[in-house]
């Protein structure tokens, strides 16, 4: 695409954005080249800001009369490419529109533009003893937005909900610029409910230009116990048989050996480094609550044969606890060159089968893999640790990831729990759908977007797509954003 | 826990499809019949749907279980409380016969959904027919998944316009461990909903709220230690409630021969009825309002602030049952309808003319 086109195209936005709304400078637009997988650079023609909705209208008019690409971007921290810009295309993002429109303490809500930030929302309401539960681990960073776009999750989903379960309202601006609602907060709509289609569709049915958010109240106590098991079996066994209680924890995870080790090494938790397996199990609400059920989780954990199980005394040692967890990312990152992280769900019962499924592989890689599984709701993160200067290696890495997100399908889940497709998975989406099923996404993307102008490219793998196999790797340890959590 | 399955239904409802496809024709999905009145009635050729049944997985640990449409939903219900788990939206039956795939096509829920959720936010996963005799799955079994737009959850309420389920895979919650129901005098709607809406800031284990006829009941679920606290803290007096009977809809304020209309409003807005004759369920959000009402005029106003009014029962021939749609939204849902169902096949006109 010619600067010539660049130039002439930002004369046409610049009639109705102001100046610094347009960006047209290479050194400029390097900084939107990619998002939290920056193994895929790509540049843009243009980047807009626009500052309000109706400028984001105007901006889809223009789009739709010139047939260019939109990618949305909001805080460009997704893990899968979501906002990977189009090389013929626009950037549009909501960086500008970050504004706390209203909270209504009476209805539990909140109308927020997409460009504010997840935690910015707890911490704008908190006072008033409430906060916004969804809590994906990019949350000091990532835009509500682009959680909407991605229908991000966190460690609290088993009790909390994804993003969709949290949303009242979206107000969204269509591909040919005009605007539609979706207004849930009388909790009841006649007709289809779209809700569920726009919340996770990647910016591939519109433009999401406010969001109303359901509130809760912040739970009065939190407390954490930690198993320490000699299986990952017991430890996987011992997770099911907590829910059979009757039992929701706010959070379940598990490490299995290597990844203990690599956190305890980096954060010094105090983990049990000669451990086959741990359990960090949070739970929360009224101070009786969680007393009497705590007592029970470690009765649970003690019979399903945990050599071990450590209470977290107070708020110092139950944020110590979490530390290991939440560094398990960097963690590895320090103790290899490169990793590749995996974001396959299966039914809890499958951890053992997909686990050992996943040593084996492994072995017959000749590649290391450390385990993190939010084990409450059965998403597991492997990483695998590569080292991208090896010929060949980054390679054999990306054929292992297909290999254990097959397995995981294999055993009844799914390529992606919370980290979307967007060009990262594209190729499993093949596995995973049929032709029929695929064409199906493709007739409903039709039914918002005629023109295919929203983020062409991603997350539904045309025919001619179906070949290719790709992946998220880190190089020395290094994601774009290092200063987040990952996990 | 299977059940034995035979997968031959499968194959000859998919023969079925095709060939009424290719003859113009249209078909009535038909289960169990209990919810047969919601909706707009339509004259095609009724197919019984219902014979297609069985457990296909339930692993109570695993908190999901996997049902093949013509299930009937008491039997599931029975079953999942012997394991001590239940449905978290509180699904009301209206009959015997009432099966699972008519509970998600009209995705009625009952007393819990205002806390607990909607039927769609607990659909994880389908497998459906479409108006081709294709078999098309979405989702899974699993909580988190992001792969593909999310089809299945798009299945609930669509009054099966667009394509027969065939099975699908739905969260289970644990039942709690007790439950308590108290009692407050409130004269007025508005007041009522000012206080409930005020408890919300609160972390109380509310699960379930009713107005009628000056009194207000709430229901209490948690754990022992959790709901006798949060009582004591409420105040109020201890009250039977049979919830069964609110969620069939078998209190005496349903049992009427005068039309009955189901307003939907954002919870805390004010009472715009002004009428005795009202029930208020889910924190304020769902309005029943029973006799006479100038249909039109109150959904404009209902509209206003945000909500919607079906005209449920026993309303005049010609007054269309859910609130009709802006034009535009009514023309994208149109076109969603085609994309599945392409030769209008599928209950046709069962929401709206044209879906």
């Amino acid at each position: 695409m010619s600067q010539t086109r660049r130039q002439q195209l930002a004369v046409r936005f610049r009639e109705f954005l102001p100046a610094d709304s347009v960006i047209d400078q290479p050194t400029s637009l390097a900084a939107y080249e990619c998002d939290g997988l920056s193994a895929y650079r790509e540049q843009p023609l243009l980047v807009l800001l626009p500052q309000d909705t109706a400028q984001v209208q105007q901006i889809m008019r223009l789009c739709h009369e010139q047939r260019l690409p939109v990618v949305g971007r909001g805080a460009g921290t997704s893990l899968s490419g979501g906002a990977l810009p189009h090389a013929e295309g626009v950037v549009l993002s909501l960086a500008k529109m970050n504004r706390i429109l209203q909270v209504d303490e009476l209805s539990r809500s909140a109308v927020v533009e997409p460009g504010v930030r997840n935690l910015a929302i707890s911490e704008a309401v908190q006072s008033k003893g409430l906060y916004y539960a969804p809590d994906p681990s990019s949350q000091i960073a990532c835009s509500i937005g682009g959680n909407v776009a991605e229908n991000a999750g966190g460690v609290h989903c088993l009790k909390y909900g994804l993003t969709l379960h949290n949303i009242l309202a979206l107000k969204v601006v269509g591909a040919d610029g005009e605007l539609f609602e979706i207004d849930q907060r009388c909790l009841h709509i006649d007709g289809y409910d779209l809700m569920p289609l726009l919340v996770g569709s990647e910016g591939m049915l519109g433009i999401v230009v406010e969001v109303t958010v359901k509130l809760l109240p912040i739970p009065r106590c939190a407390r954490v116990v930690m198993g320490v098991f000699d299986s990952v079996e017991a430890a996987g066994d011992s997770v099911a048989a907590i829910i059979a209680e009757g039992i929701i924890p706010a959070g379940v995870e598990m490490m299995d050996n290597p990844a203990i080790r690599a956190a305890e090494d980096f954060v010094h938790a105090n983990y049990p480094v000669e451990a086959e397996a741990i359990l960090i199990c949070e739970l929360d609400g009224t101070e009786e609550e969680v007393v009497a059920q705590i007592d029970l989780v470690e009765q649970v954990l003690n019979k399903g044969g945990a050599v071990e199980t450590r209470l977290a005394k107070d708020e110092a040692e139950r944020l110590l606890f979490w530390s290991g967890r939440k560094a398990a990312f960097p963690a590895v990152g320090r103790i290899s060159p490169d990793y590749y992280c995996i974001d396959g769900t299966i039914p809890r019962k499958a951890l053992a089968a997909v686990l050992t499924g996943v040593r084996e592989l492994s072995e017959q890689f000749g590649l290391p893999v450390a385990n993190v599984f939010h084990a409450g709701d059965g998403n597991l993160h492997p990483l695998i640790l590569y080292d991208a200067n090896n010929e060949g290696e980054l390679e054999k890495t990306e054929a292992l990831g297909s290999k254990i997100l097959q397995l995981c399908i294999h055993h009844g889940g799914t390529i992606t729990g919370e980290h979307g497709v967007g060009v990262e998975k594209i190729g499993e989406m093949c596995i995973q759908f049929s032709d029929s099923e695929r064409n199906q996404f493709h007739a409903l993307r039709e039914c918002f977007d005629p023109l295919k102008i929203l983020n062409p490219g991603k997350a539904i793998p045309t025919l001619a797509r179906c070949a290719e196999h790709n992946a998220m790797h880190v190089h020395d340890g290094k994601l774009p954003f290092p200063e987040l959590e990952r996990f | 826990m299977t059940d034995i399955l035979d997968v031959s239904i499968e194959d000859e409802l998919s023969t079925q499809i095709r060939a009424v496809a290719a003859n113009g024709g249209e078909i009535e999905i038909i289960g169990g019949g209990s919810k047969r009145f919601y909706g707009e009635a339509i004259e095609a050729l009724p197919i019984d749907v219902s014979g297609h049944s069985g457990i296909i997985d339930y692993d109570p640990a695993e908190l999901v279980i996997t049902l093949r449409a013509g299930c009937k939903l008491k039997e599931v219900e029975a079953l999942l409380a012997q394991n001590r788990q239940m449905f978290g939206f509180e699904p009301p039956c209206f009959g015997e016969d009432a099966t699972i795939g008519g509970m998600v096509a009209t995705g009625l829920a009952g007393p819990r959904r205002a806390w607990a959720g909607s039927i769609r936010d607990f659909v994880l996963g389908v497998k459906l027919l479409d108006g081709r005799g294709q078999v098309l799955q979405f989702g899974g079994r699993v909580i988190k998944n992001v792969a593909g737009f999310d089809v299945s959850r798009l299945m609930v309420g669509a009054l099966g316009t667009l394509g027969i389920i065939l099975e699908v895979s739905i969260r289970v919650i644990p039942v709690s461990e007790t439950e308590l129901t108290i009692g407050y005098e409130h004269a007025s709607a508005d007041e009522h909903i000012r206080w409930i809406n005020g408890l919300g800031c609160e972390p109380f284990p509310i699960t379930a709220s009713l107005w009628h006829d000056g009194r207000s009941q709430l229901r209490l679920s948690g754990s022992e230690q959790g709901v006798s606290q949060a009582a004591s803290q409420l105040g109020g007096d201890a009250t039977e409630t049979d919830w069964r009977q609110v969620k069939e809809q078998r209190l005496e304020f349903f049992d009427t021969e005068l039309p009955l209309s189901r307003i939907s409003l954002p919870p805390a807005s004010p009472d715009m009825l002004a009428l005795d004759s009202q029930l208020i369920e889910w924190g304020g959000a769902r309005r029943w309002c029973r006799g006479e009402i100038d249909v039109d005029a109150l959904r404009e106003r209902v509209a206003g602030a945000g909500g919607n009014l079906c005209a449920y029962r026993r309303h005049a021939d010609g007054v269309p049952m859910f609130h009709p749609l802006p034009a535009a939204m009514l023309k994208l849902q149109r076109n969603i309808k085609s994309s599945f169902d392409p030769a209008a096949i599928f209950n046709p006109g069962r929401i709206y003319p044209g879906l």
